[in-house]
């Protein structure tokens, strides 16, 4: 493992180009399947965003949903009272929540752990709340319907989901090459560095309060655009995308692909969310079971998830480089 | 509305010796091992399903229950921590998290399996319905059980902490247990024992708290928000703390719901992240 404290090298890998080929394949292998795809390019643009903060600035979260939810909320808003261009609402619910993760960010680079976590969770707990009691605005626990949107750039919204499956991976691939490239930057070693010792930082000239302020905010919009995608894409805003569950489901599925390397997202939520509609649909609550019982055995065996497993696999074999995103 | 405030206050009272008895156990193993354990609710679950169970199929009186539902937690408590919690002592925080989070899913979907997902109903003894007299102000009947028991429970606390050997063990495990280790005190005895207490503690307080919090398999979800503030805001391992903070936040729960119903548990959250601003540590929480 070279942890050596140079910048990374930036170059796309085979591995990496192939990965992203693979959702393309997906498009034309599985076409009855595009919903189910365009969710999981949708979760897994939020659990990169939580990637962010949790595998590369090692802030434990428990209320990302906050920021998932608002963004939706604000595009499905935004459609409902007459505003259904889907690109500039786009931007609008990433503001709306890099606006809000500013203002939370503040109360979370205070304190430890505990607190943080608290902070995480008590701020995705009002925001349900608030969602939940101003039913007038957000429909409360029926959720926001009657949104209409316009046509993306010329392309019709259709029932398939074919704009919707591209939108998603167009978008989902866009931040990703940006957020690629905020990591691999001294900013992003920086941070890790935070990750690895807090307290050391600012002996090198490093604000440590500043970096967490910047990547907090930053997750939060990307948050906020998966979320805006989501609403758009479905038409429909539930009160479950501002639930704790969903916040919890998202540390789990990021944890099971691997945290600190951003693919370990992408993989975590295509295992988790393909693995919840097979087992989800035969019974609920055996999911949750599993699930359960599946994340107790990656903690006490299995650390890194998928992308730390195959790591440890590829050392074993004796080989070396790939991609280390 | 005096009396009525009068009335408010002694339901918020009542409901925050409830939350304390439930969260104490989880304040102390968490200054006691550092671990943040989100699954502490689901020992209260156990110790809630405990008591339904004994009562409605065997016949146990109410009051036979409760000594029942804290050994069952307790058990529950000693062999998850025997077997599991102690190989995560010095994991980072995250795994901890996912780790109790794991379990918390797995206890939630196995309640549903066996009770079904419906709230359960607990039948009180006679003598606990209606109301009483208090001073002139007419008090729920169960509701002042509530509060005596948990008097009653405190002072035993307080003199197993401040007053026995066991409790200066634990006291002075806290503190530091490196040292303590060093002076001969067998700390992972400590620790199980302490861990086990809790967790009877937090079952008691569930097979009290059916009237009152309700018991239903996602108990240990809804109300982890509420246990982890007691910790938070009163300070990790601080058993004095979370008593302040316990009834800070019943009161301030019941009072919000009454008078401010529109705004609901706005109240309790709000008050979490401005106590959180001013004390970053807990009301009594040691700088770490």
């Amino acid at each position: 493992m070279s942890q050596l404290p140079t910048l990374p090298n930036d170059r796309w890998s085979k591995l990496e180009i192939m990965f992203w080929l693979l959702p393309v394949a997906c498009f034309f292998v599985f076409p009855n399947y595009l919903i189910l795809g365009s969710q999981i390019l949708i979760v897994g643009l939020l659990a990169v965003s939580l990637d962010l903060i949790l595998g590369y600035a090692g802030i434990v979260s428990l209320g990302h949903a906050a920021f998932f939810g608002l963004g939706a909320y604000t595009a499905g808003l935004l459609s409902v009272h007459g505003w259904g261009e889907p690109v500039s609402g786009l931007l609008i619910a990433a503001s709306a929540a890099a606006i809000f993760g500013f203002l939370v960010s503040f109360l979370v680079v205070r304190g430890h752990d505990l607190t943080r976590l608290m902070v995480t969770l008590g701020v995705g707990l009002m925001l349900y709340e608030a969602a939940n009691k101003a039913a007038v605005v957000t429909g409360g626990v029926d959720g926001l319907s009657g949104m209409t949107m316009w046509k993306l750039l010329g392309f019709e919204f259709d029932l398939n989901g074919q704009t919707a499956y591209w939108y998603s991976l167009i978008v989902l691939f866009v931040l990703f090459v940006v957020l690629r490239r905020l990591v691999h930057s001294p900013f992003g070693l920086s941070l890790r560095g935070i990750r690895e010792g807090g307290k050391r930082m600012p002996a090198i000239g490093a604000d440590v309060n500043r970096q967490l302020v910047t990547i907090f905010t930053v997750s939060a919009a990307v948050a906020g655009v998966a979320g805006a995608l989501l609403a758009q894409t479905t038409q429909f805003v539930g009160l479950d995308v501002l639930g704790f569950p969903r916040s919890a489901e998202l540390l789990i599925l990021l944890v099971l692909g691997g945290s600190g390397r951003l693919y370990g997202g992408l993989i975590g939520a295509a295992v988790f969310m393909i693995a919840q509609d097979y087992i989800a649909g035969i019974n609920p609550a055996y999911w949750q079971f599993w699930i359960g019982l599946l994340l107790v055995l990656i903690v006490l065996f299995a650390r890194g998830g998928v992308l730390g497993g195959l790591d440890r696999l590829r050392l074993q074999l004796g080989k070396s480089g790939g991609p280390r995103a | 509305m005096l009396s009525n405030l009068a009335g408010v206050l002694f339901d918020g009272i009542a409901y925050g010796s409830l939350l304390f008895l439930i969260s104490v156990g989880l304040s102390v193993t968490m200054g006691l091992m550092n671990f943040i354990n989100l699954a502490h609710g689901a020992f209260a679950m156990v110790g809630g399903y405990v008591c339904v169970v004994v009562m409605n199929r065997l016949g146990i009186p109410f009051l036979l229950s409760l000594p029942l539902a804290f050994l069952a937690s307790a058990m529950a408590g000693l062999v998850l921590e025997r077997v599991l919690y102690r190989r995560l002592y010095k994991a980072s925080h995250l795994d901890q998290v996912l780790f109790s989070i794991g379990l918390t899913f797995m206890a939630v979907a196995a309640a549903t399996y066996i009770w079904g997902p419906s709230q359960q109903p607990v039948n009180l003894p006679y003598w606990l319905h209606g109301q009483v007299s208090l001073l002139g102000l007419d008090v729920g009947a169960y509701r002042l059980f509530l509060i005596g028991v948990v008097v009653i429970i405190t002072s035993a606390l307080a003199y197993l902490i401040e007053r026995t050997r066991f409790g200066a063990q634990i006291r002075a495990s806290v503190d530091n247990s490196v040292a303590s280790a060093g002076l001969g005190i067998n700390v992972s005895r400590v620790f199980s024992l302490t861990f086990a207490l809790g967790s009877g503690l937090a079952g008691l307080g569930g097979g009290l708290g059916i009237d009152v919090l309700g018991l239903d398999p996602t108990f240990p979800i809804k109300y982890m928000v509420y246990f982890l503030l007691v910790v938070a805001v009163g300070g990790a391992g601080s058993i004095k703390g979370s008593l302040v903070a316990a009834l800070i936040l019943g009161i301030f729960d019941v009072a919000g719901k009454y008078y401010v119903p529109s705004i609901g548990a706005f109240v309790i959250y709000a008050l979490m992240v401005v106590l959180l601003i001013f004390f970053p540590a807990g009301l009594m929480g040691r700088k770490s």
